[in-house]
């Protein structure tokens, strides 16, 4: 039996159709899928024998307005393809995730969110307008205007209202091709939360990674990056080198990745940053995506697959509760090689888009027998902060725990049986978290 | 260089025109539907602003009628065209083959009969002019009867000895005639397919062919890994071949 699988590479039995024109292929399909870099299982099917559209083949470009910045393409244009094409000619996207490897669709359904957030909000607030296939097979137009509710519906909906056939949106005039970026190696936990409200003030891009392994004094020891792009006077002569991205060629064994060696990377990372304070002009790549340098790198986790545990906790719980999910997350025992935590500005106009106020941490684990009774116990924490989960990366969160957090998920339910009562449209992750019948 | 690209809305055929294009060659799109013409003309002009628009005409490998005219409009557009590339084709399974007749005749008429007829406007125009390159997307599902793709296969192996004949003929007057031989494409024709080892990407496909054409090449597999799978295919004796299932 064939299988579907997400980043994370849990598979689920299925199959996708491929084909240039979406249109076509997006008939009568429950889902449509493009990267398929989602951790989880919101790309893949609710049942084996849904149809589900595989976008990356419509990737045309049908309209770019230099005097707006406004481009309108199919959504299975790649962004690592837009930015080739773009960045040379000076423009690039408002918000990027922190890979290359995604559709334009994709970037839609989950709203996708990036180091610059606490500024310019979700990739969904740069959308213009948006051509939809619906449950009952209609192709419709909606924007801010015109079916307002699908608009937002589509925006952070998981592709559950409708396919994502065009996308329109806007790119911003950048002044170079590089990102003038202050890297800072930070000690400890609250010193990390320091630096990045500071940081946050005057940056308009700012992450960081720190060290949840080791625990005791360097816990939340971390290296914080603020950018923004440099100007032509700060920037290199030269465009950055389109590097050739390696491949892991082979799947690492299950116990290259355990505790131990967790902690050793995480060491070896915060003292590969020597020099506390460093300053200069990097490459969008570097800055924006260090990770897609290795491509297929999720192949290190070996067979058994890896998820990723992605919340924001509200500012309201402050300081202290982001202390206590990482003392919580070494407690339960989840040894993670990568921890990034980051600042998000206020809620989107997206229906179930993630962000909102607060800090959102991020920490991959690979999966084991335990992995369900860590999240559980990370949503148990996070439910009384008023914190939620990212449905892009979740893999194992349980429909209860998911309605306790969400309190906008009535309203999505409600916009769902307007425009698809059948629930015609699903995914493995809308069976899981709102119960789809299949 | 100015290229005409039949079949260049979709596949190999659209990745063969991004390519040229964003390297500054001029594109003439032939396909059948007018709509998917004009968005994959808006696509490269888009992609290529700097660069003199492409344009389209149309063309349907179904219908003959159609080619001297599709061909005619696409010199006008380029101003005289020094290269024509084939990438149109059908595709069926070996299963929905067989049970469809029609769908036989269909498949094999427009993959021989119809791709030679097409090449033989092209090869006329391009020899009147002095020469040029002419190159057409065969598949290595040609070199070797094989159950899976009888034939779909039988319909690229005549399409085939075709190109080479005509490359021995007429590359004394500087006719560079190129078949293409890709093994497995992921695009929206072999959908519905499990891709075999070393199936390649479009855009992959598409780079080895613009090389090729560069180096005017008579022949090439793509991925490049084909030549020698395809080396120990067409020498397996007949016995093996009847057994396997490849």
């Amino acid at each position: 039996m064939s299988t579907l699988a997400g980043w994370g590479r849990l598979p689920e039995p299925g199959t996708e159709v491929l084909d240039e024109d979406l249109e076509r292929l997006t008939e009568g399909a429950a889902l449509t899928r493009g990267l398929g870099r989602s951790y989880g299982d919101s790309s893949l099917p609710a049942s084996p024998g849904d149809r589900v559209a595989a976008s990356r083949l419509a990737t045309r470009i049908l309209s770019f307005d230099p005097a707006t910045g406004v481009m309108r393409a199919e959504a299975g244009l790649s962004l690592v393809d837009l930015i080739r094409l773009m960045l040379p000619r000076g423009w690039f996207p408002p918000v990027v995730p922190g890979t290359k490897y995604v559709t334009l669709g994709g970037m839609v359904a989950s709203d996708v969110h990036g180091k610059n957030h606490h500024v310019e909000g979700c990739f969904g607030r740069h959308v213009r307008s948006l051509r939809v296939r619906l449950a009952d097979n209609s192709i419709v137009s909606c924007d801010p205007a015109t079916h307002a509710d699908l608009f937002y519906g589509c925006i952070g909906g998981m592709g559950l209202l409708g396919h994502i056939l065009e996308v329109e949106f806007v790119l911003h005039a950048v002044p170079s091709q590089w990102i003038w970026m202050e890297r800072e190696r930070v000690p400890d936990i609250d010193a990390y939360l320091a630096s990045l409200e500071r940081a946050a003030k005057t940056w308009p891009m700012t992450m960081g990674w720190i060290d949840c392994v080791n625990r005791g004094a360097s816990m939340g020891r971390g290296v914080l990056m603020a950018g923004r792009w440099a100007t032509r006077e700060e920037a290199w002569a030269a465009p950055p080198k389109e590097k050739g991205d390696k491949a892991l060629p082979v799947e690492l064994p299950n116990w290259a990745l355990n505790p131990v060696t967790a902690g050793l990377f995480n060491t070896a990372y915060y003292w590969m940053h020597m020099q506390r304070l460093v300053t200069k002009a990097v490459s969008p790549e570097t800055f924006f995506f260090p990770l897609d340098a290795i491509l297929d790198w999720n192949k290190g986790y070996g067979s058994r697959g890896f998820t990723q545990y992605q919340c924001v906790i509200p500012r309201a719980a402050g300081a202290p509760a982001v202390r206590e999910f990482l003392d919580r997350l070494t407690t339960l025992g989840a040894a993670s090689p990568l921890c990034v935590i980051k600042d998000c500005g206020p809620e989107g106009k997206g229906a179930l888009s993630f962000p909102l106020e607060g800090t959102s941490i991020a920490v991959d684990m690979a999966v084991t027998a335990d992995t369900q009774r860590v999240v559980d116990g990370l949503n148990e924490f996070l439910i009384p902060t008023g914190g939620r989960i990212y449905l892009t990366k979740d893999r194992f969160t349980r429909a209860e725990h998911f309605r306790a957090m969400e309190p906008r998920l009535p309203a999505f339910e409600a916009l769902r049986a307007k425009w698809d009562p059948q629930r015609r449209l699903r995914s493995a992750q809308s069976r899981r978290l709102f119960g789809d019948k299949t | 260089m100015k290229v005409v690209v039949f079949g260049g809305t979709a596949g190999i055929g659209r990745a063969v025109a991004q390519q040229l294009a964003a390297r500054g060659d001029r594109v003439c799109l032939l396909g059948r539907n007018e709509a998917d013409l004009a968005k994959s003309v808006a696509d490269l002009t888009a992609r290529h602003p700097a660069q003199a628009p492409a344009t389209s005409a149309i063309c349907d490998l179904e219908k003959p009628e159609t080619f001297a005219s599709a061909l005619d409009a696409a010199d006008r557009a380029l101003d005289g065209f020094e290269a024509v590339v084939v990438t149109a084709a059908m595709f069926a399974t070996q299963d929905a083959l067989e049970m469809d007749v029609e769908l036989t005749r269909r498949l094999t008429t427009a993959n021989y009969a119809n791709t030679v007829t097409f090449c033989e406007h092209a090869r006329k125009r391009l020899l009147a002019r002095g020469g040029g390159w002419l190159t057409v997307v065969s598949s290595v599902a040609g070199d070797r009867g094989r159950k899976p793709v009888a034939i779909y296969g039988s319909s690229k192996a005549g399409l085939s000895t075709y190109l080479e004949a005509l490359d021995h003929k007429f590359r004394e007057q500087n006719l560079w005639v190129l078949c293409v031989k890709p093994g497995f494409a992921k695009t929206g024709m072999t959908a519905g397919i499990n891709p075999p080892p070393f199936a390649g990407e479009p855009q992959q496909v598409a780079r080895d062919i613009v090389r090729a054409m560069d180096a005017k090449k008579p022949l090439i597999y793509t991925p490049g890994i084909w030549r020698l799978v395809m080396l120990v295919i067409r020498h397996l004796p007949r016995l093996i071949m009847r057994k396997i299932g490849f």
